[in-house]
């Protein structure tokens, strides 16, 4: 056996968008374990809730995470409004989801962008940016903000879009999909890509399973999970089927990725076309009393949020369980056994939030 | 397998028009909601501190002897909170974001609203 040695990987590192720590074990260049450590950029967001009303607690929820806010924000009022019984309006259901699958669109070319930059293709992750950009616009043009939209509220949504505007929307889509096919047909079909991504963190279906992975990691593995089948928001009417590959491997995970853009879109026609009229809010009255699990598809994977109220305007307990956070353990097991030169790919395949995984 | 895949969107970008603005020489692009950050109308404000309460992250803060109306820049996350409880309708999101600081201040507003007299009723009646 020959000399072990330990190698710090992060918190800082070129391809590490955020502050996530590894201690890798290596014999010669072949990694042998890996030890993850977090806990740099904490928050304390969970505790925060005792301090604000639940009302304007969403305005935090939504600030737990940089890239997928929107859906943080609904998630935690979808928990408050199941707990306290209110029925939210179907116009607004509609445009959750909208917003959702923009949020999705705009994290997913993020995350393609940092993915081909992880290899060093930086025209690549220029350009995947470049779409995002567009995607981003609508997002601002419809709510107000960039990446932290603030339209969701507990009993509805903030903002209406008009009809013209989501005529305009669905014309838009048409452009970025045609610039999304010429970028995503880079990722899965040019040679040097494939090459550099096959075969690399290869996570078998049964570890994906039995270690929690959740979201693209899990369906990039061959596990069919996907929340947005339990039919939350408007996701109910809404026809798709979620993408799953079987090889497992980092070429696995980014396909995955690349294809449910193309679902996104899809659904997002799909809601435009069946958006109904009606009002954008209930009148919320009273406090919440109870706890609620409230469960969606974030980009990444299951996001869960506990709320817990005891009949006045402060909730008792928050809890915010992160895709990231799952997805540690299955990135473990991946990375025992790899190259050193292959831990950025495989570090990024996982897609990485440390912000949102630590609060 | 594909050889050349990224040539057509690479040759297509070399003859576009940069994606990119040159900020700040040139102005963001800027909708009309999008949220930058907040002014007040300090005519028409009459203290009753509902955006003090609302706000999430505590940067307001409203003197009603004083008549001061103060928020710290840094501290405010520009989520439109108290824009949409003032009962008054006097605080707006203007779209341009605040200049950058070097120091951490806030920036107080003297609050010049007066509560008009209320006319003497017995006159209202007579007349």
């Amino acid at each position: 056996m020959s000399r072990q040695i330990i190698v710090p990987f992060g918190p800082q590192h070129p391809v590490l968008p955020e502050p996530l720590h590894l201690d890798l074990v290596l014999e010669d260049e072949r990694v042998v374990d890996v030890i993850p450590s977090i806990g740099y950029v904490h928050r304390g967001f969970e505790k925060l809730v005792e301090k604000r009303d639940f009302n304007n607690y969403v305005y935090l929820a939504e600030r737990t995470c940089g890239i997928c806010s929107f859906i943080h924000g609904m998630t935690y009022c979808q928990g408050i409004e199941q707990v306290m019984g209110i029925e939210v309006p179907e116009r607004a259901l509609y445009l959750r989801t909208i917003w959702s699958e923009y949020s999705r669109l705009h994290s997913h070319l993020l995350w393609l962008g940092c993915f081909a930059d992880s290899f060093g293709f930086e025209n690549l992750f220029m350009n995947a940016w470049r779409i995002r950009e567009r995607v981003l616009d609508v997002l601002e043009q419809t709510t107000g903000g960039r990446v932290i939209q603030g339209a969701c509220k507990v009993g509805g949504v903030r903002r209406n879009i008009g009809s013209e505007k989501l005529a305009e929307m669905n014309e838009g889509l048409g452009i970025i999909r045609r610039e999304i096919e010429d970028l995503t047909n880079v990722f899965l079909f040019d040679s040097s890509i494939r090459h550099r991504l096959k075969n690399v963190g290869v996570l078998s279906k049964e570890d994906a399973y039995h270690l929690g992975a959740v979201g693209p990691v899990a369906r990039g593995s061959g596990v069919n999970v996907d929340l947005r089948k339990t039919g939350y928001a408007a996701y109910g009417k809404l026809k798709f089927e979620p993408v799953v590959e079987t090889a497992g491997d980092s070429l696995a995970r980014c396909t995955v990725r690349a294809r449910e853009l193309f679902a996104s879109i899809d659904m997002i026609h799909q809601a435009i076309a069946a958006i109904p009229e009606g009002p954008l809010d209930v009148k919320v009255t009273g406090a919440p009393e109870g706890e609620y699990f409230s469960r969606s598809e974030q980009p990444r994977g299951e996001l869960i949020h506990y709320v817990k109220g005891n009949g006045t305007k402060f909730l008792v307990r928050s809890r915010i369980r992160t895709p990231t956070l799952t997805n540690i353990p299955p990135l473990v097991k991946m990375l025992a056994g790899c190259e050193l030169a292959d831990v950025p790919v495989i570090v990024l395949s996982i897609d990485p939030c440390i912000g949102c995984a630590e609060r | 397998m594909a050889f050349f895949e990224m040539a057509k969107t690479a040759i297509k970008t070399l003859v576009q028009r940069p994606a990119t603005i040159r900020y700040p020489a040139e102005s963001a692009k800027k909708t009309e909601i999008s949220r930058g950050h907040v002014t007040i109308d300090e005519s028409r404000c009459i203290s009753c501190g509902s955006c003090q309460r609302t706000c999430p992250s505590q940067a307001i803060v409203v003197e009603k002897e004083a008549k001061t109306w103060q928020i710290d820049r840094l501290r405010c996350v520009v989520c439109r909170a108290c824009v949409d409880v003032c009962p008054v309708k006097c605080l707006f999101m203007d779209t341009q974001y605040t200049a950058p600081m070097v120091t951490r201040s806030t920036e107080t507003v003297m609050i010049t609203y007066v509560k008009p007299v209320k006319p003497p009723e017995k006159e209202e009646g007579k007349a």
